[in-house]
């Protein structure tokens, strides 16, 4: 099909690459999207700027705001009360409608995020939860055996400590907040934002530590 | 879903989205917007998909899946309608 | 006006719905403790059929212990506990723990 002719004009194939088939629902989603468009619906262009806001978000930013976090106590203390209005200090403005909410970790306390109903995650500051935080096997386990399933991830917990598990059943997003890693004093912010890692902001693994001095 | 038994370990393997996953979440967000649909109607949708089928759809299909039946509901498309684009679309990129 | 307040205990209704809500099957009927309000929302259950979601409902962060809601299978710490928001509507007064039963939310 020429690039010029019809829907499919200038579009990216839907699949992964040329010649791989979509399933029935993928047809019919994008059925949907093109009748949306004929019918007047929804604008031509409004998925794709939708999807460039989308594709613009990442861990990346949930790092920043980790960093800054680590690095200014007041900012920290907004962060927790109204993460709202935190983060738009920093440029993060949170879509409407879920609100976020940024739980800490400290040496007595643990938080790990599920959403046992369907998949909520702090999309609108992360960016779209990785495959696993999908899957049938985290959303069952993580509410019964938190301590297991991190220890899969490469994260042992001490005993000692308290394991929240967060289960965002209902209309809040929860970022964990993670410990700054020891070994990091007098880092830059700048330097801080690398060693966030987006499992940490899951809880279900830790920043990683400082490179070692060369 | 929380608490189920099962001890499956957990595929950490990712996959990079593909170009309709990404549409779908966006149209979601679009209709969204506009509100057209919110998200406890998204997800009413996704719980009414019977047990098996929403084993054996991947994420974003479910999401397909509630979306379809959202607007039909909403008498915005016709089921038929759908059926007989979709069959073009896979036509066009089959 | 929230009902309850931070450390309240409440039992979460035990109540088998088809109508879509948001309170998960695994504490339906279990006692926990509030651990923090959530805030008032647009009630999802409302706005699942296409309702205006008014008027909003109170959300709570709601505390359950891990050891009382698995028992023995859980494989973890004393202190280990499990939060999750639930709606106003799906919680009662649970009353003080009685003396020399276990405490169901620790």
């Amino acid at each position: 099909m020429s690039a010029d002719h019809g829907h499919g004009g200038g579009r990216r194939h839907p699949g992964l690459a040329e010649g791989l088939s979509l399933s029935e629902p993928a047809l019919r989603l994008l059925a949907m999207e093109e009748l949306l468009v004929e019918k007047g619906v929804i604008g031509g262009d409004d998925v794709r700027r939708v999807m460039d806001v989308i594709a613009a978000r990442s861990p990346a930013d949930g790092a920043r705001v980790v960093a800054r976090a680590w690095t200014d106590p007041a900012f920290k203390l907004r962060l927790l009360e109204d993460p709202r209005a935190a983060l738009a200090e920093v440029g993060y403005p949170v879509a409407s409608g879920a609100v976020l909410s940024v739980v800490e970790n400290t040496e007595a306390v643990h938080h790990l995020v599920v959403c046992t109903l369907c998949s909520c995650y702090p999309t609108s500051l992360l960016g779209p939860p990785p495959d696993w935080y999908k899957s049938f096997a985290y959303r069952s386990r993580a509410v019964a055996d938190p301590r297991g399933v991190m220890r899969e991830f490469g994260l042992e917990v001490d005993e000692a400590v308290e394991v929240r598990v967060v289960d965002s059943a209902a209309d809040l997003r929860y970022m964990v907040l993670p410990r700054r890693p020891e070994g990091t004093e007098g880092m830059a912010e700048e330097d801080l934002v690398a060693l966030v890692t987006r499992d940490s902001l899951v809880g279900v693994g830790a920043p990683n530590p400082p490179a070692a001095e060369s | 879903m929380g608490g189920a038994p099962g001890e499956d370990p957990i595929d950490r393997s990712e996959h990079r989205l593909m170009e309709w996953e990404r549409r779908t979440g966006a149209l979601v967000d679009v209709l969204r917007e506009k509100r057209l649909i919110n998200t406890d109607e998204l997800r009413r949708g996704i719980e009414a998909i019977p047990a098996d089928e929403y084993r054996r759809l991947g994420y974003y299909e479910r999401w397909s899946s509630s979306l379809e039946a959202l607007l039909v509901e909403k008498e915005l498309l016709t089921t038929q309608e759908i059926g007989r684009r979709a069959t073009v679309v896979g036509e066009r990129w089959g | 006006m929230a009902r309850f307040r931070p450390g309240d205990r409440v039992r979460v209704l035990p109540n088998v719905v088809d109508t879509h809500h948001r309170t998960p099957a695994y504490v339906k009927g279990r006692v926990g403790r509030v651990h923090a309000l959530s805030g008032s929302f647009h009630d999802p259950e409302d706005r699942a059929y296409g309702g205006s979601g008014l008027p909003k409902r109170e959300l709570y962060l709601v505390g359950f212990g891990m050891r009382s809601l698995w028992g023995r299978r859980y494989r973890g710490g004393q202190k280990d506990r499990l939060l999750v928001d639930i709606y106003e509507q799906w919680l009662e007064p649970a009353g003080q723990p009685i003396e020399g039963q276990v405490d169901d939310e620790r």
